[in-house]
């Protein structure tokens, strides 16, 4: 049977980046729907009803939504490159950790970006301390999940790199070489993986889109 | 050959009120593996507790040999790929999987926060506007079990699965919210299906005899109420 991937995304969406590099990975052929995030396309609204959101991958018709639901669907479903390790514990430790970006690690760091002033000062100690967490879990190790990237890296991978984005938008250094190395370490060797290299949004675009989310943030009031 | 496996080799950190606490009781149970339940008090958190989830301090924590697994949809996953002789607890088609793992991140991100918004709410009008938005998500949910239980008795098909223990953990609560509010939010009007479902979960071998009584969770529901109201000591 002829396998038809396709994934639904924007060119900047940090989760649709985690499937495009798990794919890469893979070497999983695909084809690629850009969606306008004001004018959604009646299909991604068919084939993510929940939440209306990229990404979204079909697999010979069948859509999976929710970026972390998706990569285990893919290492599911294509074997080659695995990006879990096969022992139980060690996978319980990459998914746990992956959690934790999505629900404490990314949420602090964008609350220090959408932030000014007193409310900034008072989100960074938060941001710092759960950068602080994840520092420590590359003690001995050249990317999370070791000698190749896993999981956790394309998890948080997508911050790897845009963190030089938000941090240019602010005027903030958050990843400072001195207080997390290896983070520092991390992020560099993973800028030199060639699927990472060759799948990252053009870095001026993200500097201006950024700022403009930044600003209209600013200007709203960040929601809690 | 079966592996021996001591009640000491698997220990839970819990407390018998929490619906996350249930998701690995019933995932041992499912797979008969024993353990030892060390229960936490309320308002304080063990050592052994703070020293095997140091980064969220939560329950549950699973420790297997002396390895502490934490986050209960991650425990439940662990359970079942070290006991993998018992029944399966996720589905083995990729899809029907994917399937389970979103409805339970729906469940736990969108659906769940609605649930405890309805204690938060002040005012009529604000109450009435969360229990109706539970009452959607349950809408959502009936019809994720019509799909994935394929005319069986559960969301895993013949047999409790993941989907059924993400969802199913909360029906305490569900009927704690039922009664506090005296509105049903799993109706027959409504989720049909999931009514009959929730008996069929709740009176279940692995479920029974962890599923707190509604009598006894609404009297604990009023005691930390009580707790959150209180002011705070000097």
């Amino acid at each position: 049977m002829a396998e038809e991937v396709k994934l639904f995304r924007t060119w900047s969406s940090p989760f649709a980046l985690r499937i495009v590099w798990a794919l890469k990975l893979k070497g999983i052929q695909y084809e690629t729907i850009f969606e306008d995030i004001s004018n959604k396309s009646p299909l991604l609204l068919q084939y993510n009803p929940v939440y209306k959101k990229v990404p979204v991958l079909v697999h010979n018709g069948k859509p999976v939504s929710e970026s972390l639901v998706i990569l285990e669907y893919i290492e599911d479903t294509w074997k080659q490159t695995p990006l879990l390790p096969e022992d139980p514990y060690e996978r319980a430790t990459a998914r746990f950790w992956a959690k934790f970006v999505d629900d404490k690690l990314m949420p602090s760091i964008w609350h220090v970006f959408v932030t000014q002033g007193k409310e900034q000062d008072e989100a960074i100690p938060l941001a710092i301390e759960n950068l602080n967490l994840i520092e420590e879990q590359l003690k001995g190790k050249k990317f999370f999940s070791g000698e190749t990237i896993g999981l956790v890296d394309i998890a948080f991978g997508w911050m790897g790199n845009l963190i030089s984005v938000l941090e240019m938008v602010t005027g903030l250094k958050l990843i400072d070489a001195e207080k997390f190395p290896l983070l520092q370490a991390w992020m560099q060797n993973l800028s030199d993986v060639q699927v990472i290299k060759e799948n990252w949004p053009p870095h001026d675009k993200l500097v201006s889109k950024f700022q403009a989310i930044r600003e209209t943030y600013l200007a709203t009031g960040a929601p809690k | 050959m079966a592996a021996t496996n001591t009640s000491s080799d698997v220990k839970l950190i819990g407390a018998w009120p929490s619906p996350f606490v249930m998701r690995p009781q019933i995932a041992l149970n499912i797979k008969s593996v024993g353990y030892e339940f060390l229960q936490e008090q309320l308002g304080s958190k063990s050592e052994l507790l703070l020293k095997s989830n140091p980064v969220h301090k939560k329950i549950p924590v699973l420790i297997h040999g002396d390895r502490p697994i934490c986050e209960s949809l991650v425990i439940v996953q662990y359970i079942d790929a070290v006991w993998a002789s018992g029944p399966s607890i996720l589905p083995s088609d990729p899809y029907d999987c994917a399937t389970a793992r979103f409805w339970a991140a729906y469940i736990d991100e969108k659906w769940f926060p609605s649930l405890s918004g309805i204690a938060k709410a002040q005012g009529e009008e604000a109450k009435k506007a969360a229990l109706d938005q539970v009452v959607e998500g349950l809408v959502l949910l009936e019809d994720a079990f019509v799909k994935c239980s394929k005319g069986k008795a559960f969301f895993g098909g013949d047999t409790i699965g993941y989907l059924d223990i993400a969802l199913g953990c909360y029906l305490g609560w569900i009927r704690v919210t039922e009664k506090m509010n005296n509105r049903k939010l799993l109706d027959e009007a409504k989720t049909p299906n999931l009514v009959t479902w929730a008996d069929k979960f709740c009176s279940d071998g692995s479920v029974k005899d962890v599923m707190p009584e509604t009598d006894k969770l609404a009297e604990f529901a009023k005691v930390l109420m009580a707790k959150f109201r209180a002011p705070p000591p000097n």
